[in-house]
């Protein structure tokens, strides 16, 4: 059986990232994010890497944004306002192709706020975030073990698609402790990237840009770029599904909620309710079909998330107007109970809770 | 017949989008100089910024990628710490660099970098269409200073060269101007020895070029020029304000 080591979910993510090839970090500090880039700061340099603590996350996107350029697997960093300020470089990543990997270990918004787990950046991640049209590949861990692996495996696909990857995760998974098995499981090297700024040496000059003049020249770059969304869409789709076939009600919750609502299943089951769960794991592209699917069966869905109603707006995109759904939220750093949780199965289960 | 000028291998045979009499084309033939004089052409990458600024893509014979407004310097950092061994420069006008990126500028100059910067001041954002830029001179008018940049309202002309030679990680920091054949010699100079001393690893070097924009000026291309010479340089004195003389870092 392979070992099982104790660790922290930030650390188990930086553990990934090195695992996934990547030797480049450039970051600036904010909570509760701060193990990735204290970590990383010692293990880099004993590997031939780099970390640099830049002087604000505008800089660290753009270090970032010309790493990649440059052919490098390079990760950043940071929570709520950090990630905001680096939405301008994503932007243009996406527009020039840039493959990396961001990481946001939310903290509680608008503004400032504190550090308690929350789900508020849901909208920012998923709908792109900065200005322009695009996507950004989003995962969200729900365990420890997932903060190493989806490290690697958004690494990977942002490779794949030459788009930026976000890591969405909260202070929960990124300082709770649990075993993790460190196999590089799907660790790809990373691949050869003929694109990147080398240096023209026998060959032609190569550019890297997002803007484009001739006529009817960005329309096109744009409507590539949505190719790409859509190939995202059908091909990259991840999501833990339990009990979908029969069920009374399904859930869909996403990373830390997950568990709580997975714990609310065995209450509910103890009571003789069957509760299904969707655990979307790609954030987008979206987990659209298996929720279309899943409520043609079970006509009544509970979306439980730790903000105001965020990814319910895709839930609810994802099926017909008929369907019975619910949503309970705990916004600003407020944690959903089991019981609370299971209460609100029952408030759905009742016709009266609509 | 011994041939005695031609186009810099560095730079495309094309027409540029500059307006005539723009002194844009003059920097970009003085960086590709430097850059076919070092015979580092296919090792070269560089770092636009946004303005005017932006097309060395289409310029230059090399590879370049287009940072957003401000952030070339961190763009360029991210590249050279992949590739040390590369020739990497930015090149950026006075909004974009002395306004929107004295953050990244500062703290790349702070680092030590071993990039080289071109500094276009030109006292405008000339593609925005002329409105106040940080270089901006007192009493000149813009389109959104039409009374005149007053110091109470809009603070003083900002002089970069003389603020980035403080920092320990400079190695090199001058202004020079383009305003005739004269300075352009010197220019070229500063321009050359900014590589030279990047290719010697010795830190950051900074190169301001004072521009004329006359479009935005609104003056004809040789008013331009003797604006530079009397309006600017009184105020952008010329001249090196930092030379490290080897690898004497603290």
């Amino acid at each position: 059986m392979a070992e099982k080591t104790l660790l922290k979910g930030n650390i188990a993510l930086a553990q990934g990232a090195i695992a996934a090839g990547c030797r480049y970090y450039f970051g600036y500090p904010i909570t509760p994010q701060n193990d990735i880039p204290e970590y990383l700061s010692g293990e880099l340099p004993k590997i031939g890497g780099t970390f640099i603590q830049a002087e604000s996350e505008v800089a660290s996107i753009n270090m970032v944004m010309g790493a990649s350029a440059a052919g490098a697997r390079v990760m950043t960093s940071s929570s709520g306002p950090g990630i905001s300020l680096m939405q301008e470089g994503m932007s243009y990543m996406a527009g020039s192709e840039l493959p990396a990997l961001v990481v946001n270990v939310m903290r509680v918004g608008p503004g400032l706020g504190g550090i308690a787990p929350t789900q508020g950046d849901y909208f920012q991640a998923t709908r792109g975030g900065g200005h322009g049209d695009y996507f950004n590949i989003v995962l969200a861990p729900a365990s420890v073990q997932e903060m190493f692996d989806l490290a690697i495996k958004a690494f990977d696909l942002s490779d794949k698609y030459r788009n930026p990857a976000m890591i969405l995760c909260d202070a929960v998974l990124g300082q709770m402790k649990e075993p993790v098995i460190l196999e590089e499981k799907g660790a790809e090297a990373p691949p050869a990237r003929p694109w990147a700024l080398t240096g023209a040496k026998g060959r032609k000059p190569q550019f890297l840009k997002t803007l484009y003049l001739s006529d009817g020249e960005q329309e096109a770059h744009n409507l590539e770029l949505k190719e790409k969304y859509d190939l995202m869409r059908k091909e990259d789709v991840l999501f833990e599904g339990k009990g979908l076939d029969d069920s009374e009600i399904v859930i869909v919750a996403f990373g830390t909620v997950s568990r709580i609502v997975k714990t609310a299943i065995q209450m509910a089951g103890d009571e003789g309710i069957r509760v299904g769960l969707i655990r979307p794991i790609t954030l987008f592209p979206f987990p659209v079909e298996v929720v279309r699917r899943t409520v043609k069966k079970i006509p009544k869905v509970l979306v439980v998330e730790m903000n105001t109603g965020q990814m319910v707006e895709d839930v609810r995109l994802s099926i017909e107007d008929k369907v019975k759904l619910r949503f309970y939220g705990r916004p600003g750093g407020g944690i959903p109970t089991p019981e609370d949780v299971l209460r609100e199965i029952k408030v759905t289960l009742d016709e009266k809770g609509f | 017949m011994k041939k005695v000028f031609s186009r810099p291998k560095s730079l495309v045979d094309c027409q540029t989008h500059f307006c005539p009499g723009c002194t844009h084309g003059t920097a970009h033939r003085l960086v590709a100089d430097a850059i076919d004089h070092f015979g580092v052409r296919e090792k070269t990458i560089g770092v636009s910024g946004v303005g005017c600024a932006v097309f060395i893509y289409d310029y230059f014979a090399f590879d370049a990628i287009e940072a957003p407004h401000g952030r070339a310097p961190a763009v360029a950092t991210g590249i050279k710490r992949v590739h040390p061994d590369k020739i990497v420069f930015t090149y950026q006008g006075d909004g974009d660099l002395a306004s929107i990126g004295t953050s990244e500028i500062i703290h790349t100059a702070n680092r030590g970098e071993s990039i080289t910067v071109i500094f276009i001041n030109n006292t405008v954002y000339g593609m925005t269409g002329g409105q106040m830029a940080p270089t901006t001179l007192l009493g000149q008018k813009t389109t959104t200073t039409p009374y005149g940049r007053n110091f109470r309202n809009d603070g003083y002309p900002i002089r970069m060269a003389e603020m980035l030679a403080t920092l320990e990680g400079v190695a090199y920091s001058t202004r020079v101007s383009m305003h005739n054949a004269k300075e352009v010699l010197k220019a070229k100079k500063a321009v050359r020895k900014a590589f030279e001393m990047q290719i010697a690893d010795m830190g950051l070097t900074f190169v301001e070029l004072l521009s004329a924009c006359h479009t935005n000026w609104r003056v004809k291309p040789l008013e331009g020029q003797k604006r530079v010479e009397e309006e600017m340089i009184p105020y952008f004195t010329l001249g090196v304000f930092k030379e490290r003389k080897e690898k004497d870092f603290l």
